[in-house]
């Protein structure tokens, strides 16, 4: 059962990432792509990357959603105001994307390496494990990132805020 | 989870690569065929968590714990990003009425 397991969820996350960018509702946008991400953090727990899937679950299916969500409907944005492009630029569009997966998947038929992706070690994905590599060989890049998102908060506040006429 | 941790045994590399390629193909598509800004930073959400499930595959193929942490990485940057962009959004909707990226063309030659 296993198998068939990992392509039923891919194929349902690419029907559902196609979903996002073709559904003329900006807000249908929003909702499938939040089970786009559903289907991703399955794909993380069939590769035992428990840590992964829990903050996937959390941080993209949760708070980045939301966020988007809240926008969209903030901005009263639906399908009457909805801007679309004309056909021929989604063709065009759609055309260069095809090529780009040609070349990528023209690339990858290069290699000649297909070995199954093994499990060796089964607690890689643990918090435990990686909670060890990431205080240790990679202290500096997470106090970084910290201060990256104490930026990206000022920086939100900062935009978002409402300008005073008189400056 | 023994079972669950089995089951992956035989799915080869390759065809996570082409997943993750189909998904970033998929992203890339939409930020060329859509005119909504919102429409257009989902895509680019869409390529970062293509890009994520590949770095996981691999770091299960190397049985190397670094690829799941750049995967954290990633995530953590992506939330920077999207609050960053949304606020950036929200001021040209409130100087233009609209998110459409072809009103900003004022840089354009």
């Amino acid at each position: 059962m296993s198998i068939p397991l990992f392509y039923f969820v891919a194929f349902l996350s690419i029907f559902f990432a196609l979903m996002v960018i073709f559904a003329k509702n900006p807000i249908h946008s929003v909702l499938y792509l939040i089970i786009t991400f559903f289907t991703f953090t399955i794909h993380y727990v069939l590769l035992n990357a428990q840590f992964l899937a829990i903050v996937n679950f959390i941080v993209y299916m949760g708070a980045i959603m939301v966020l988007f969500l809240f926008v969209l409907m903030l901005l009263n944005l639906n399908k009457d105001t909805e801007p679309m492009k004309s056909n021929f630029v989604k063709i065009a569009g759609v055309i260069a994307g095809m090529c780009f997966l040609v070349t990528l998947v023209g690339s990858v038929k290069t290699l000649h390496i297909s070995e199954p992706v093994l499990l060796i070690n089964p607690g890689l994905g643990l918090v435990k494990n990686l909670g060890q590599v990431l205080f240790s060989k990679f202290l500096l890049p997470f106090e970084i990132s910290s201060i990256l998102l104490l930026s990206a908060m000022v920086g939100a506040v900062l935009l978002a805020k409402k300008e005073p006429k008189n400056i | 989870m023994q079972t669950v941790t089995q089951t992956i045994q035989s799915v080869p590399l390759n065809h996570y690569i082409l997943f993750s390629a189909i998904i970033f193909a998929i992203g890339v598509i939409g930020v060329l065929i859509r005119r909504n800004a919102i429409v257009i930073f989902m895509s680019v959400e869409l390529m970062l968590n293509a890009v994520n499930v590949l770095l996981a595959a691999f770091s299960v193929y190397h049985n190397d714990a670094s690829g799941q942490v750049f995967v954290f990485f990633i995530m953590a940057l992506a939330a920077a990003e999207v609050a960053v962009g949304l606020a950036i959004i929200v001021m040209i909707y409130r100087n233009t009425h609209s998110t459409d990226i072809n009103v900003l063309n004022k840089l354009k030659w």
